[in-house]
């Protein structure tokens, strides 16, 4: 049995512990917002935090997750009304098209501005060069992170 | 604008019935009056499209599969605009699919369903924009009858009724339900100009991509239904092979796992239902189905294909072009021109076997029941899920229920429904409701990929360099080659399209095919053959121009002439316009700067074409160091779809378009070895990364008239010449097989 957090919740789960985090969410807790889309790491449509750091759930068997914590893009913003910067961003830029890479995207966007909060172009595609779109929306992605880098600016300064 | 004649009289009988009238070609029901399941009419529906609710909000039908090209939001705004209604206040709904028993078959509910050839929004921009002005003009007189003055003393502003005399307001929201009851006028409302649009034609987001940035958007894989048990499939992975026998005992071991049964696969060459024969595993989870799988023991009997590779294919097409194929078409005297011309060019170009490869993999859910399926489908074509559960099912059509969710990529692999015939196969074995799985491993090995071709192009040029005579010699595994009573002589039908550039331009042209056999399941991938032909006709183009010391611009504008319409019988016609190409070629080349000096190792390549009624053309500027690194620098697109209805959409479709178009140029291709597919996830079949999409990209969007074409593969064809082309000019390696793979590496290493 393993028990940890997502968003904020402790959960137990006692199936077979090579399960990788992403059936976890999908099959069982019903997060069905983390996609399945490559199952080798390959792709980061199963980007997720694990501890506040983008993942692929698709690589991570249950039996390592013990006492750790996990948000997934449901777990992302606390209401419709409080929006992470990068989801602003992505609704501003009409970032999506089928849509269906965009939650790993958009996880793996919130931590890279963690990390880099003023990214340049380069930065963007150094650390996210990993994340695949078939529809092609690398273009506005880009300028969705600027904008999202220059949202929490903003919002930084009115505290 | 020509207004419809309705009968009242046939509208008494509307709803029980289609025998009545029609309106658009739908019977008038459509967008009547909504019954509902029960039998009831919707009391605050105008039709199945428009329902008001009592706080003004607007929430439309949406009956077209959503795929990423933005129709859930496009054909709204047609609503929108014709209704009368605030963007803000407009929601959507989604529509299952709409079919009605008919004497003669099945007619369609809502209007025809499905998306495919670019035609999602032409094919709904008359009958969406009817559908709002039918149901404003319905709440104008609901206004007019309870204030007691004439429909004509009145008019609307957004979600108002305004009538002028009794100096009378009344709210949608308060008309709706008098509205709803109305039958139908004998006249069609007139629609609006486009001068008068206020939503039509503007900048507009994605209806619901709040749900799309907070995960709750619903894709196939995302169903979750009571008692839903979880299936993959072990297909064979040797072309046309079948499962001989199956040792399950340790996928039975591996827990959550329930069933292990074999599904028949078709008989080779007869038409597809499911793609190929298997071993399924039904478990509690969709890990557990896996793991089950994974423990499987198959035997395969290997089939007629087992001995299949690429590399014969290859030197069988280039054999074939050593012999006279079919000549499909023979204009003017070719031979003679031929024999006439001052100078010669003749080059082969190679275009490989592509798979669709979609983000969200095949997936479906059926439950079977012994009077009734409901299907849970991410596809393009529902009716075609209809058909192929009622194959599996038995049922008749009317007792399938065919729901559909936002697609996660299409691309044309989600046209054949072979996951809705495998989930209900497996459902109605076990009774269960299920959920079928593919992998990426699945999706990759089992496609119906976009056939390869090996393309001779020759050409007669006069000593003034005009091009005097053009033929294309194709030698490929035509698509249609498992189509039902398709004649062998119409197989080329699928591969080359004798309206496009440069028939009707150039006199003496002559088109010639060969039909080569391969096991590899073919079918279409967005923007089809033209993907293939405007590679190797736009490459042709270049050669051309070098060969005979010509701009390769200046060439194809003096091809291209001037703005003219050429008869074009294919799909994408009646017409085509070649001076629409030269327009945005020269768009192009001038935002690019295609005439400036460049450092050595930098080079512009342009291309245009013609897909399916929608115009599009691309310039690069790329780099190729001396160790054959390629950097694309700058990118400008245009397109030219008569007219935007959803721009904002539009862009987003070029500028994807373009990253496909560079995806499939640089690296993808599918190769057989001993029957079996070689490649198996993104690592071996990669798709462009955002390093490869430079900042500097431009998506021009260039209305020219008032008649709105298809968009979403238009702006792929001239991808990879662009991009080719560019190449040549920067390091003068010409790419004449796709994909470019490590061609440039090798090329400057010598």
């Amino acid at each position: 049995m393993t028990s940890f957090k997502v968003n904020g919740q402790t959960v137990t789960f006692d199936g077979d512990s090579e399960t990788p985090l992403l059936w976890v969410l999908r099959d069982h807790l019903k997060l069905t917002g983390t996609k399945f889309s490559c199952g080798m790491g390959l792709c980061g449509a199963c980007v997720v935090h694990l501890d506040g750091r983008a993942a692929a759930s698709c690589r991570i068997p249950v039996a390592t997750l013990e006492s750790r914590s996990v948000t997934t893009i449901e777990g992302l913003a606390p209401g419709d009304d409080k929006l992470h910067a990068v989801q602003k961003a992505w609704i501003e830029l009409d970032v999506a098209q089928c849509g269906y890479c965009q939650s790993g995207q958009i996880m793996a966007a919130v931590d890279f501005l963690e990390r880099y909060p003023e990214p340049s172009d380069a930065d963007i595609d150094a650390n996210l060069s990993s994340m695949l779109c078939r529809c092609g929306t690398y273009v506005r992605i880009r300028k969705a992170i600027h904008r999202a880098a220059e949202i929490a600016r903003e919002e930084g300064r009115r505290g | 604008m020509a207004s419809t004649s309705i009968s009242r009289r046939h509208f008494l009988v509307a709803g029980s019935t289609v025998t009545g009238s029609f309106v658009l070609g739908l019977p008038v029901f459509t967008i009547a009056r909504a019954e509902l399941a029960d039998g009831t009419f919707g009391e605050r529906q105008i039709g199945y499209f428009v329902e008001i609710t009592p706080k003004g909000k607007v929430i439309i039908g949406s009956h077209q599969p959503e795929i990423g090209q933005g129709l859930r939001t496009a054909l709204p705004m047609m609503v929108a605009e014709e209704l009368d209604v605030e963007w803000h206040d407009v929601s959507i709904r989604q529509m299952p699919l709409g079919i009605v028993k008919t004497a003669d078959g099945y007619g369609w509910k809502y209007g025809g369903q499905g998306v495919g050839g670019s035609t999602g929004l032409t094919s709904n921009w008359q009958f969406m924009r009817h559908v709002g002005a039918q149901a404003r003009h319905q709440l104008i007189r609901a206004a007019a009858e309870r204030l007691g003055v004439s429909s004509e003393a009145c008019s609307t502003r957004p979600g108002y009724v305004v009538c002028d005399a009794s100096n009378g307001e009344i709210a949608y929201a308060d008309l709706v339900e008098d509205a709803a009851k109305l039958d139908m006028p004998e006249q069609a409302p007139p629609l609006k100009a486009m001068r008068d649009y206020r939503i039509i034609g503007t900048r507009r987001d994605t209806i619901d991509a709040l749900d799309m940035v907070t995960g709750r958007s619903k894709f196939g894989l995302d169903t979750q239904v009571d008692g839903m048990r979880y299936a993959v499939i072990a297909r064979s992975p040797i072309l046309n092979g079948r499962v001989k026998s199956f040792d399950d005992a340790a996928a039975r071991k591996v827990n959550g796992v329930l069933d292990v049964f074999t599904i028949e696969g078709p008989e080779p060459g007869e038409p597809y239902v499911i793609l190929a024969s298997g071993v399924a595993v039904v478990a509690a989870s969709t890990w557990s189905a896996m793991q089950g799988r994974d423990a499987l023991e198959i035997e395969w009997e290997p089939g007629p294909n087992a001995d299949d590779s690429s590399e014969r294919f290859w030197q069988e097409n280039a054999a074939m072009l050593e012999t006279t194929g079919q000549i499909v078409l023979d204009d003017g005297d070719f031979d003679a021109a031929m024999a006439d011309a001052d100078k010669v060019v003749s080059r082969r170009y190679e275009v490989p076997f592509v798979s669709h490869q979609p983000m969200e993999p095949q997936n479906c859910f059926a439950r079977v029941e012994k009077d009734y399926c409901h299907i849970i489908a991410p596809t393009q074509m529902p009716a075609g899920a209809s058909r192929a559960a009622a194959a599996v099912t038995g049922l008749p059509r009317e007792n399938i229920r065919i729901d559909m969710t936002r697609v996660g990529g299409g691309f044309g692999r989600r046209l054949t429904n072979d996951y809705v015939a495998e989930v209900a196969m497996i459902s109605k074995q076990t009774g269960w409701p299920i959920q079928l799985v593919w992998s990426r491993e699945d999706d990759v090995k089992n496609d119906f990929y976009r056939p390869g071709g090996l393309h001779e192009l020759r050409a007669g040029v006069d000593g003034d360099g005009t091009v005097t005579a053009w033929t294309q010699r194709l030698a490929s595994g035509s698509k249609y080659y498992r189509r039902p009573n398709m004649p062998t002589e119409n197989l080329w039908q699928a591969e080359l399209y004798p309206d496009d550039f440069p028939r009707r331009i150039i006199d003496n042209f002559r088109l010639e095919y060969f039909h080569n056999a391969i096991g590899l399941p073919r079918g279409s991938w967005r923007a089809p053959a033209h993907t293939a032909n405007a590679f190797v006709i736009e490459s042709f183009l270049d050669e051309l121009a070098v060969e005979t010391g010509q701009d390769p611009l200046q060439l194809r504008l003096d091809l291209l002439g001037e703005e003219r319409e050429l008869e074009y019988d294919g799909h994408g016609g009646p017409t085509f316009n070649p001076g629409r190409v030269s327009r945005l070629l020269k768009f192009v080349a001038e935002r690019i700067g295609y005439g400036e000096v460049r450092p050595a190792g930098t080079g512009v390549g342009i291309a245009g074409h013609f897909t399916f009624g929608g115009y599009a053309a691309h310039a690069f500027e790329v780099r190729v160091d001396e160790r054959g690194e390629l950097s694309i620098d700058r990118i400008v697109a245009a397109i030219d779809c008569g007219y935007a209805v959803h721009p904002n959409a539009v862009e987003a479709q070029l500028q994807g378009a373009t990253v496909d178009g560079i995806s499939v140029a640089m690296g993808q291709e599918i190769t057989v070895h001993n029957g079996r597919v070689r490649q198996s996830n993104f690592h071996d079949y990669p798709l462009a990364r955002i390093t490869q999409i430079p900042t500097d990209f431009e998506a021009h969007v260039l209305n020219y008239d008032e008649t709105p074409t298809g968009v979403g593969e238009v702006g792929i064809p001239p991808v990879a010449p662009a991009l080719t082309n560019a190449i040549y000019a920067a390091s003068g390696v010409r790419i004449r097989k796709l994909p470019i793979g490590d061609q440039l590496r090798k090329a400057m290493a010598i």
